[in-house]
């Protein structure tokens, strides 16, 4: 579990997150969504220790991050697992070696244990016919399938994604979305996933955060984001024809 | 006026950070080690790259180098009281002492440097550098270190520099009819100090560093996008060689002055 108090993060005069208290739970797919330039790359870079908020803290399974020490912060980052934007995948390297890389530096395991763990996270990612190959040899779904399994080959607590889906065709989005469900369930992992897809809100957000202007705006669960009055939630998210014609449906099946 | 002056403050506080900056992003290049059996198969992997990749252009440069150095001093020797071996001699001392390490460290601050700062630079843009941060790997250690330990054998290249810089000056003033070949090589053994190749190679390894570093942090602190990559690569070419060109003043100094 993830609790995250009071932070506060600026950059020069640029106040860009002004108090988000909220907190995330373990096996549960929970998303945090708002407009760009609400905070939400911000936040999750606050989370995974990459910036420091000026103010408020944010735990780990009870332990406060800023407490830490070296060792312990060390430790808690082979525990994270995560999908960047653009999968991220190191150039230099075949898909199994990407695979393998986190295992190679921080575990003392043999070649052929390593072999064994890289072949099943791609097996668990659909992926069997691709180790050898590079990631510019590779279509844009399969390079997030591996950076999943690039995320999930340490056996992480906590799994971060950031627009997992972004690029995609809504096919292998919805593939996307399914994987880490199904990966988030399987292993209770606490995983935070940023994302601007509605789909991904209505399929899989079991908690949903929305950000505005840094603040947290609303929170609630996918199921809570039909029947939600909150205006700004409601602007943001049936922004399109089609979502304000669902939600209509919806309201009008229920009365 | 006083936005002149504003203007002044603010650049030259910009160059103070980078410096700060750049002596920050040293000392943690040397912090948290990557695992030594991953270390070994990066460092291969440089040398080859940066070392090995490098030997084919800088020995075509020494060679013309060596020669042009050569016909320019004959032609200029119109006294005849001046001694004939005078070509092999200026040739020796020009290759040694400044062509072979200065020239060529100048030619490898555009091959090595920019190759440098565009890999770092692509993989910042591409979250590459984020993602091994994110691991907790040391990524300055990871991705500068290698090439810091593999520029050490850069004077191994430019002793093969000094030797075919001197040998195209040889080919190039006895087959081009300006000396003979015994007077050229008289001119080469003349009043010969060792203290000189110990110099340049003194040189040559500061030069490895910065070739190394320089680049690295125009790389790794890179912001933006492709068009960016492609503005710090020649603005890492523009600072190696200006460091280059300031620490060979200094060093002059301090070792042969």
């Amino acid at each position: 579990m993830i609790e995250v108090n009071d932070i506060h993060k600026s950059f020069g005069d640029t106040h860009i997150l002004k108090g988000v208290t909220t907190s995330f739970s373990k096996g549960k797919t929970n998303l945090i969504i708002g407009q760009s330039g609400s905070g939400k790359t911000v936040f999750l870079k606050c989370l995974l220790g990459l910036f420091t908020p000026e103010q408020g803290s944010i735990s780990y399974d009870g332990k406060i991050y800023s407490e830490m020490t070296d060792e312990e912060k060390r430790n808690l980052r082979q525990e994270i697992g995560m999908v960047f934007q653009g999968s991220a995948l190191f150039d230099s390297m075949t898909v199994e070696g990407n695979v393998k890389f986190p295992l190679e530096m921080f575990t003392k395991q043999s070649q052929s244990e390593m072999q064994d763990r890289a072949d099943f996270v791609l097996k668990r990612v659909n992926l069997v016919d691709a180790h050898h190959k590079y990631p510019s040899e590779i279509s844009g779904g399969m390079q997030k399938r591996v950076a999943i399994a690039r995320a999930i080959v340490m056996n992480p607590k906590y799994l971060f994604c950031d627009e997992p889906n972004s690029g995609l065709d809504p096919k292998t989005a919805i593939v996307i979305d399914n994987l880490i469900q199904e990966i988030t369930e399987e292993y209770d992992i606490t995983t935070v996933i940023n994302t601007h897809d509605m789909n991904s809100v209505m399929e899989i957000g079991k908690k949903i955060l929305f950000l505005k202007d840094g603040l947290k705006a609303w929170e609630g669960t996918n199921k809570e984001i039909f029947k939600t009055e909150n205006e700004t939630v409601t602007d943001f998210v049936y922004s399109s024809d089609l979502f304000k014609k669902v939600r209509q449906m919806y309201i009008e099946e229920r009365n | 006026m006083l936005f002149l002056l504003g203007y002044t403050y603010f650049h030259h506080m910009n160059y103070l950070t980078s410096i700060g900056r750049y002596a920050i992003m040293i000392k943690d290049v040397f912090k948290k080690p990557t695992k030594w059996r991953i270390m070994k198969s990066l460092i291969l992997k440089e040398v080859d790259e940066l070392i090995f990749g490098s030997l084919g252009i800088l020995i075509f440069i020494a060679f013309f180098m060596g020669a042009v150095v050569a016909i320019q001093t004959a032609l200029n020797i119109t006294s005849e009281l001046i001694p004939k071996n005078l070509v092999g001699f200026a040739t020796r001392q020009s290759i040694i002492l400044e062509f072979a390490p200065t020239f060529c460290s100048i030619i490898m601050a555009g091959k090595v440097g920019s190759y440098i700062t565009s890999s770092i630079g692509t993989m910042r843009v591409t979250e590459q550098i984020d993602a091994l941060e994110v691991m907790g790997v040391n990524a300055l250690n990871y991705l500068v270190f290698p090439k810091i330990i593999a520029l050490c054998l850069y004077p191994f290249i430019i002793s093969i520099a000094m030797y075919v810089g001197i040998f195209g000056g040889w080919m190039a003033a006895v087959f081009g009819g300006f000396s003979t070949s015994a007077d050229f090589i008289e001119g080469v053994q003349l009043d010969f100090i060792p203290f000189h190749v110990t110099y340049a190679f003194l040189k040559t390894l500061v030069f490895a560093f910065v070739l190394a570093t320089v680049p690295s942090y125009h790389g790794f602190y890179m912001t933006g996008g492709a068009l960016e990559v492609g503005k710090a690569s020649t603005t890492s070419f523009v600072w190696t060689s200006v460091v280059i060109i300031v620490a060979n003043y200094i060093l002059t100094q301090l070792l042969l002055g």
